[in-house]
C-alpha cells in the first residue's frame, strides 16, 4: 500500500504565497521517510497535507493529487481518511483526548469513534499497547505520565486506528534522550511490522537510525532526497539548515585531523 | 526476545475489557448511577432556592448533601471545597444584602452613608444558605462522580458524544490549566517576578501569569482539534462504548420522584399554596 503525493502545492487561507510547491513523495509499506529542513521549510505543512488535515480541517487551498493505493482521496472526509493515515504531533499532551481517565481508555478512544464492535475496540487497544510495549501503563492516568510515555500512548492511540500510514510531526521535539529512544524504538518496530512512516524530525541522529530515505525541504520545495545514509552525509544538508548527525560530524573532524574516520567512529560505536 | 505483535492481526494476548474500566466506587453513593447523582444535585440546588427561608434549605442540605457525603466518606472534603467554591460569591452577596437591603428599618450598624439593617441581615442569611446549598450539592456530585462516567451514561442514553465531550473536556481542562499556571508561575518567579508581599504586588504579578496561561491554552486548541479529527471524532453515527454505569429500576423511580417533587414544590410556590 502506498501513499503518494503528486505535484502537491498548498497555500494557507489568507497567505500571500504557497507554503508547499510541486511536492512528489511516495510512502510505500515498511518505509520510514525522514523529513528535514530549516525552520519554515514546510515540514509541518507537508505533514498536515499528507495526513489530509490540510485543507480538510485547517482550510486553505491545495493543488495536485494525493492517492492511496492508486485511489484519489481528494473527496474523502477526514474520518474516512483517519482510518488509513494517522498523524501525531509534537506536543504529546495536546494529543490526549482529555476524556479518558486511564491509558487503556485513551488508546481505545479512536476505535470507539470509528464505531467498530466493542470486542474489536478492546482487541485493537490491547494489540496497540502490546505493540508499543506499554501494557503496564494501561491503568495509569495519561496526564500523570512522562512526556516520552505520553508520546507512546499517543502513538498507541494512532496505532489502534489500524492505519497503514503514519505521519509524525517532530514526535521527539519535547522529549529527553530517554523519551526520544522510546519513540525511536517504536518507529522502528512499526516499520518492521509493515507500516509506512513519514517523520519530520530535527534530530538527525534519530533519523540515521530509523529512516530508510530522507527528504530535504527548503522554502516549501524538495531540495534533494535519497537513501538516508547518503543524504545525511551530503554537504548540502548543512546548507539547507539541517544539523548533520554526530557520526557524520565526527567523521569529518577525524578527516580534518588526519585520523582514520572508520576506526574512530567504529571505536565509539 | 519478546514476541512481536503485528499491527494488522489480532493480538495473540487478546483480553477482555480490563477490570479497572468502570470499577465500582468505594461507597454506596459513589456507586449510584451518575444521572441519579446529577438529578439529586440539580433538584437539591433548585429546591433550596425555591424553598426560601432558612430551616427548609438547611434540612434539605442535611438530608440530601451532608448525610450522603458522610456515607461516601467525603464530608470533610465537601465542607472545605464547597466553602472554597461559594465564599467569594457568598461574601459579596451577604454584604450587599446586609447593607443595601431595600426598605430595611431596624438599624443594626451605620458605617458612613451605608446602614446594616436587621431585615437585610435576615435576607442575607437566607441568600447565604441558598448559595451554600447549591455549592454543597454540586460539590457532592463532583466528589463522588467521575465526569467521564456521566458522559458515558449520557451517551448510552442517546446524548450526542460531542455534547458530552465538550462538558467533560471543560471539567478536565481546569486541572490542566492549574498545572500550567503553576509551571508559568515558577518560570516567571525564576525570572524575578514578585508574586509575594502586599496586595498590589500580588495583583501586578497576576498579569504575566494569566496572559501566558490563557494564550497557551488557546494555542493548543487548534492542535487538539486536529488530533481529535485525526482520531475519527467527527465521524457521524454513534460511538462504541466500552462500558456503561449500572442503573436500576429503584434509581429510575427515585429520579422521577425527585423531579415530580421539585415540580410540585415549584407549582406550590408559584400558586401561593406554599408561601
Amino acid at each position: 500500500m502506498t501513499l503518494r503525493l503528486s505535484g502537491v502545492g498548498y497555500r494557507y487561507a489568507g497567505a500571500q504565497r504557497p507554503s508547499l510547491l510541486d511536492i512528489d513523495l511516495d510512502l510505500p509499506d515498511g518505509a520510514v521517510v525522514g523529513l528535514v529542513g530549516a525552520s519554515e521549510a514546510g515540514k509541518t505543512t507537508l505533514c498536515l497535507v499528507a495526513s489530509g488535515l490540510a485543507p480538510r480541517t485547517v482550510g486553505g487551498q491545495i493543488r495536485g493529487h494525493i492517492t492511496l493505493d492508486g485511489e484519489n482521496v481528494d473527496a474523502w472526509p477526514m474520518h474516512r481518511l483517519s482510518e488509513r493515515i494517522a498523524i501525531g504531533f509534537e506536543n504529546p499532551a495536546t494529543q490526549l483526548s482529555q476524556v479518558a481517565s486511564t491509558v487503556f481508555e485513551e488508546v481505545a478512544f479512536g476505535p470507539m469513534n470509528l464505531g467498530v464492535s466493542r470486542d474489536d475496540v478492546v482487541e485493537r487497544t490491547w494489540a496497540a499497547l502490546e505493540a508499543l510495549r506499554i501494557e503496564e501503563l494501561a491503568e495509569r492516568d495519561p496526564f500523570r505520565l512522562s512526556g516520552g510515555q505520553q508520546q507512546l500512548v499517543a502513538m498507541a492511540g494512532l496505532l489502534a486506528m489500524r492505519p497503514a500510514h503514519f505521519v509524525l510531526d517532530e514526535p521527539t521535539a519535547q522529549l529527553d534522550p530517554a523519551g526520544t529512544r522510546l519513540v525511536g524504538d517504536a518507529i522502528a518496530r512499526l516499520a518492521a511490522d509493515g507500516a509506512s512512516i513519514l517523520v519530520a524530525e530535527q534530530k538527525t541522529d534519530l533519523l540515521a537510525e530509523v529512516a530508510s530515505r530522507i527528504v530535504v525541504l527548503g522554502e516549501g520545495r524538495i531540495l534533494f532526497e535519497g537513501p538516508a545514509a547518503e543524504v545525511l552525509a551530503d554537504p548540502r544538508l548543512t546548507e539547507a539548515g539541517v544539523a548533520e548527525p554526530a557520526a557524520v560530524r565526527l567523521r569529518r573532524a577525524a578527516e580534518v585531523a588526519g585520523l582514520d574516520p572508520v576506526r574512530i567512529v567504529g571505536a565509539i560505536a | 526476545m519478546a514476541e512481536r505483535v503485528r499491527l494488522t492481526e489480532p493480538s495473540p494476548h487478546a483480553r477482555g475489557v480490563p477490570t479497572f474500566i468502570g470499577r465500582p466506587g468505594p461507597s454506596a453513593v459513589h456507586r449510584l448511577n451518575p444521572l441519579t447523582k446529577a438529578t439529586l444535585a440539580t433538584v437539591t440546588a433548585i429546591a433550596a432556592v425555591v424553598l426560601g427561608g432558612i430551616v427548609g434549605p438547611v434540612l434539605l442540605v442535611t438530608v440530601a448533601v451532608l448525610l450522603p457525603a458522610a456515607v461516601a466518606g467525603v464530608l470533610g472534603r465537601l465542607l472545605r471545597l464547597s466553602l472554597l467554591l461559594a465564599l467569594p460569591i457568598a461574601i459579596s452577596a451577604f454584604l450587599v444584602n446586609l447593607f443595601f437591603f431595600p426598605g430595611g428599618e431596624q438599624v443594626l450598624l451605620r458605617i458612613g452613608p451605608i446602614t446594616a439593617t436587621a431585615e437585610g441581615l435576615g435576607f442575607a442569611i437566607q441568600i447565604l444558605v441558598r448559595i451554600l446549598a447549591i455549592s454543597g450539592a454540586v460539590t457532592l456530585f463532583y466528589l463522588t462522580t467521575r465526569p467521564a462516567d456521566l458522559v458515558v451514561d449520557l451517551e448510552r442514553r442517546g446524548i450526542s458524544s460531542r455534547a458530552g465531550f465538550v462538558a467533560n473536556a471543560s471539567v478536565q481542562t481546569v486541572p490542566a490549566m492549574v498545572d500550567r499556571a503553576i509551571q508559568i508561575t515558577a518560570a516567571q518567579r525564576a525570572r524575578g517576578l514578585d508574586t509575594e508581599g502586599n496586595l498590589w504586588r500580588r495583583l501586578r504579578g497576576i498579569v504575566p501569569i494569566v496572559g501566558p496561561v490563557i494564550l497557551g491554552s488557546l494555542a493548543e486548541v487548534e492542535e487538539r482539534t486536529m488530533a481529535l479529527e485525526a482520531r475519527g471524532f467527527a465521524r457521524p453515527g454513534r460511538r462504541t462504548l466500552l462500558w456503561a454505569p449500572p442503573d436500576s429500576a429503584t434509581e429510575r423511580i427515585a429520579r422521577w420522584a425527585m423531579l415530580v417533587a421539585l415540580v410540585a414544590l415549584v407549582a406550590a410556590r408559584v400558586s401561593g399554596a406554599w408561601s
